[in-house]
């Protein structure tokens, strides 16, 4: 190696450049988050106001009009999502950690993991051929059990890591006392990591809120009220989607302002998480 | 072993321990439900494309022309572009997410960490449909007015840089796809580097690297196959990436050199024709394309695992 003093100073300078160059990769990963935010405020908030929320879509060439309908629509589906995904995905994180042994988790982890990692359009043409075929339409019960099934392997990684970090003590000390394992898994384990059971029903909640592809053949969307869950259901980013291909300049302005809400939906659900974290922390 | 213990402390008489095997069995059933998931998404996959495939073979993956009303139907022109694509979004991605990584482990200032953490969180929870919109409306102007023809009165004389800017292309969903996978290869890459033990650092110091030494001996190639693991996890994200894809790609099945020619992906051409298909072997081919999608990223998966096993866990053959 050479040692000479213009060579310790490239090595230095090179180093630097490099640190440099890092600095600014972070930079760059954290720019277009600021960007969309910029462009979401500027362009959407313009168009929010009570007639937005509370207005069914107009149409075209008509002025105003809003997204009553897709915003109740996303809180139906996520309704249907969780009623499907929290007793699976949280009962069986519960199996897994209470009584699971080594090798049946792995397994199960193995398959979860998969499971998180299929593309959502394919969770779409799978609960079209599952439900949407044989009850010969697109139906809003379709649509929530497509989310559902998508939070099932999110919940289930997750609690079973929060019920994990319980200590053993609280177990042991509870079986002592003669109580059942069930009881002692229900009363002592899950309501000690209760906060945490809940912030990973939200975290799921958070992910599957803006899923647009697996909706496209199963809840499909709807200009009106659904009447009953077995009838196509309006969503927020289904409009958002149908909005921003549309030619026509207003529905781009509400398809800004649609997903403005969206965002604001999401944030909400991920503030929650923190806010439950925090408390759990200070406690 | 712990299992062991408890069923022992539960064996008291006078317990009951009917409830307690419902409660066990009930809550295996329910771990079990991922298994029968798996099996109802690979199951119907397959039952749906199975036509196509009995129609077409081999032949569906390696032909390209793409003409629903002649029944002619060949996968060629979205694999290529959902290859491209993906691969361009790496290309853009694996840099910036390592680099961030990096600052992050190596020398980001405490008080900068955890908001930076916070803000690629985010940004992994900005939906893709959002992504598409944003695409659509801002990126994709911005692109055609001020980068495409720079980068074309530059590099025009690569074939991958000629022809007409249409704004949407190959390109453009390369870089909102990198845009979208950029925090799942930082979070991974961070992960890995937090793991690389501090005696690799300290050693290099002691020897009077500088700070890039220390990074490029101790660190990065300590973590190398960590590193390619969570590129690979990137790489399964972008190929099924659906919506801001379809929304900025133009949708056209063609194989062009140029980056800034339409494409077509996989996934977008499930998006975009799935209800229009009229015939049955027409949905039975999309549902091919669906179980195609779904192998590849099982693939994806599967190989990003293998690279990650051997790095965080602490059995993993360090020695390599």
């Amino acid at each position: 190696m050479q040692t000479s003093p213009a060579y310790d100073r490239y090595r230095k300078l090179k180093s630097t450049f490099i640190s440099g160059l890092c600095v600014l990769s972070a930079v760059l990963v954290v720019a277009p988050l600021g960007f969309v935010f910029f462009h979401l405020l500027s362009e959407g908030i313009s168009s929010i106001d009570l007639n937005f929320l509370l207005n069914l879509p107009a149409p075209v060439g008509e002025k105003g009009g809003g997204m009553a309908n897709a915003i109740v629509g996303t809180l139906i589906l996520l309704g249907l999502a969780s009623a499907v995904g929290i007793p699976f995905g949280v009962l069986g994180g519960v199996y897994l950690s209470e009584y699971g042994n080594a090798h049946f988790n792995r397994v199960i982890r193995f398959m979860a993991d998969i499971l998180n990692g299929v593309p959502s359009i394919v969770w779409g043409i799978v609960v079209y051929a599952l439900i949407v075929v044989p009850m010969k339409g697109f139906s809003a019960l379709s649509g929530g059990v497509v989310l559902g099934f998508m939070m099932i392997p999110l919940i289930l990684r997750t609690t079973e890591e929060v019920l994990l970090l319980v200590p053993r003590d609280y177990r042991e000390a509870a079986l002592a006392l003669g109580i059942p394992k069930w009881k002692t898994t229900v009363f002592i384990v899950m309501k000690t990591a209760f906060r945490g059971i809940v912030s990973s029903v939200l975290l799921a909640q958070a992910r599957v809120a803006g899923e647009t592809a697996p909706l496209l053949f199963t809840a499909f969307g709807n200009r009106y009220w659904a009447q009953s869950l077995d009838q196509p259901i309006a969503a927020l980013p289904l409009q958002i989607f149908n909005y921003a291909i549309s030619p026509y300049d207003e529905w781009h302005q509400q398809a800004w302002a649609g997903a403005l809400v969206l965002i604001l939906m999401i944030l909400f659900i991920n503030f929650g998480i923190r806010t439950i974290i925090n408390i759990g922390s200070n406690k | 072993m712990e299992n062991r213990r408890t069923h022992i402390l539960q064996a008291i008489p006078g317990t009951n321990k009917i409830p307690d095997r419902m409660f066990k069995w009930f809550t295996a059933a329910m771990a079990f439900s991922v298994g029968l998931l798996l099996f109802i998404v690979i199951w119907n996959l397959v039952r749906g494309s199975y036509p196509a495939i009995k129609e077409y073979g081999w032949r569906f993956l390696v032909t390209s022309s793409w003409d629903p009303v002649h029944e002619e139907f060949g996968a060629l022109p979205f694999i290529y572009g959902t290859v491209v694509s993906s691969v361009l979004a790496l290309i853009i991605a694996v840099p910036l997410s390592i680099g961030t990584s990096v600052f992050l482990t190596e020398f980001a200032p405490l008080r900068l960490r955890r908001p930076v953490i916070s803000l690629v969180e985010m940004l992994a929870a900005v939906p893709s449909v959002i992504f598409g919109l944003w695409g659509i409306f801002v990126l994709i102007p911005f692109l055609r007015n001020y980068i495409y023809p720079w980068l074309e009165s530059v590099l025009g004389f690569l074939p991958i840089f000629e022809g007409p800017i249409y704004g949407v292309g190959m390109l453009s969903a390369g870089i909102i796809v990198a845009i979208m996978i950029l925090p799942i290869i930082t979070s991974v890459s961070r992960e890995i580097l937090e793991s690389v033990p501090d005696l690799q650092r300290e050693a290099a110091y002691a020897l009077g690297a500088t700070r890039w030494e220390v990074i490029r001996i101790a660190v990065l190639s300590y973590a190398k196959r960590g590193l390619m693991g969570a590129a690979v996890l990137g790489l399964g994200r972008a190929l099924g990436e659906t919506m801001a894809v379809t929304m900025v790609i133009g949708n056209r099945p063609e194989i062009a050199a140029s980056l800034f020619a339409p494409g077509y992906t996989l996934a977008s051409v499930i998006a975009n024709e799935f209800t229009e298909a009229t015939t049955d072997i027409y949905l039975s081919v999309l549902f091919e394309i669906g179980l195609v999608l779904l192998g590849v990223t099982i693939l994806t998966n599967i190989i990003a695992r293998v690279f990650i096993y051997g790095m965080t866990s602490p059995s993993g053959s360090k020695s390599t």
